[in-house]
């Protein structure tokens, strides 16, 4: 068997393998390579305009839409914040943020699982930018494919809820293991659901040592003060 | 099913890579960490979904699955890090410093 081997160095950095009729091409391509590169123009942008910039990420129906509500009323005057929302369809979360006084965009996905950073980015465009503090990416209901997708955020949040199970942080790992925050949100009806905060917050810890962990209701405020807090620490110029 | 998303990348990147390759792509090869949340059988069934009507129709898709690394805070010890079981496997404790995913990347393309 005669085997034929030579490396051809192109400018893209290929090289070549030929062996009888099969030949192997290394690539070494990033697969995500343009998302993660938008990511990247859209942090350095939000970093030189002083904007901070915060992706959520939960299950569908875990309250995001509703602690960003309770938030942009509660900081109104104290923080500028817009929201970005990432829905399969509807305008339905935006219209909430908007009747609070603040700027919001919905992005429809039609069918996508996960926002992608040049959907964020078009959508940044249509933002008055000028005395901003904060933008907040609400992104599509989804413990799973988001966490793959970096959208140029400055820090991650996930939300879990109460009604979600307190068994989820090892079960669905990968949204934790990254996030800067965890938002445990209706703490109100814990009690009813058994949920156990201690379990919870052990193996998110487990998995993420550095994890902020704040315990909220949305619906009636309790607890909310940590995380607003954060956000001043955090974001306020 | 962000599988679909990543099952297009890789499509366009065989079509770019074939322009300047003689002979069919017949089977290729990627790599992904644990926070790509990459299903094997998604990833098949949507690059097959993907690839259909065009020269690689048909084609091979191997996925390899890499682990993080992390370093321990305790011992100072780097290790694989397994999101199943996130402690040192030196001192037991569960406190590190986790390092970045390894990327999704297409690593080869076969021509035959």
């Amino acid at each position: 068997m005669t085997k034929i081997l030579f490396r051809r160095l192109t400018s893209l950095g290929f090289y070549t393998i030929v062996d009888g009729i099969k030949m192997k091409v290394r690539i070494e391509k990033k697969i995500l390579e343009s998302n993660d590169a938008c990511a990247a123009a859209a942090r350095s942008f939000f970093e030189k305009n002083s904007i901070g910039c915060v992706n959520i990420i939960s299950s569908p129906g875990s309250g995001k839409t509703t602690i960003l509500a309770r938030t942009v009323r509660e900081l109104k005057g104290k923080m500028n914040i817009a929201v970005i929302e990432g829905d399969l369809e509807t305008d339905r979360d935006a219209k909430r943020i908007q009747a609070e006084g603040a700027q919001a965009v919905q992005i429809e996905t039609r069918g996508a699982c996960h926002l992608t950073a040049r959907q964020v980015t078009e959508s940044v465009h249509s933002l008055e930018l000028a005395g901003l503090d904060l933008i907040v990416i609400e992104n599509v209901g989804n413990l799973v494919c988001p966490s793959d997708f970096d959208l140029g955020e400055g820090k991650r949040v996930v939300v879990l809820s109460t009604p979600e199970g307190d068994d989820k942080c090892a079960k669905y790992s990968k949204a934790f293991v990254k996030a800067d925050v965890l938002l445990l949100n209706k703490t109100d009806i814990a009690e009813l659901l058994e949920f156990d905060f201690d379990r919870v917050k052990a193996e998110a810890l487990k998995l993420n040592k550095d994890l902020k962990i704040f315990e909220i209701s949305a619906k009636t405020g309790d607890g909310m003060q940590g995380w607003y807090d954060w956000l001043a620490e955090n974001f306020k110029s | 099913m962000h599988e679909a998303m990543v099952a297009e990348n890789i499509l366009e990147s065989i079509l770019d890579a074939a322009k300047t390759q003689q002979g069919r792509p017949v089977r290729a090869l990627m790599s992904c960490g644990q926070i790509n949340a990459i299903n094997d059988e998604a990833m098949e069934f949507a690059f097959e979904a993907a690839a259909m009507e065009t020269i690689c129709e048909g084609m091979k898709l191997e996925v390899k699955h890499l682990l993080m690394k992390a370093l321990c805070r305790k011992c100072n010890c780097d290790f694989d890090f397994d999101l199943r079981s996130p402690i040192c496997p030196e001192c037991g404790e569960s406190d590190f410093a986790i390092g970045d995913d390894p990327p999704l990347l297409l690593e080869e393309i076969e021509f035959e």
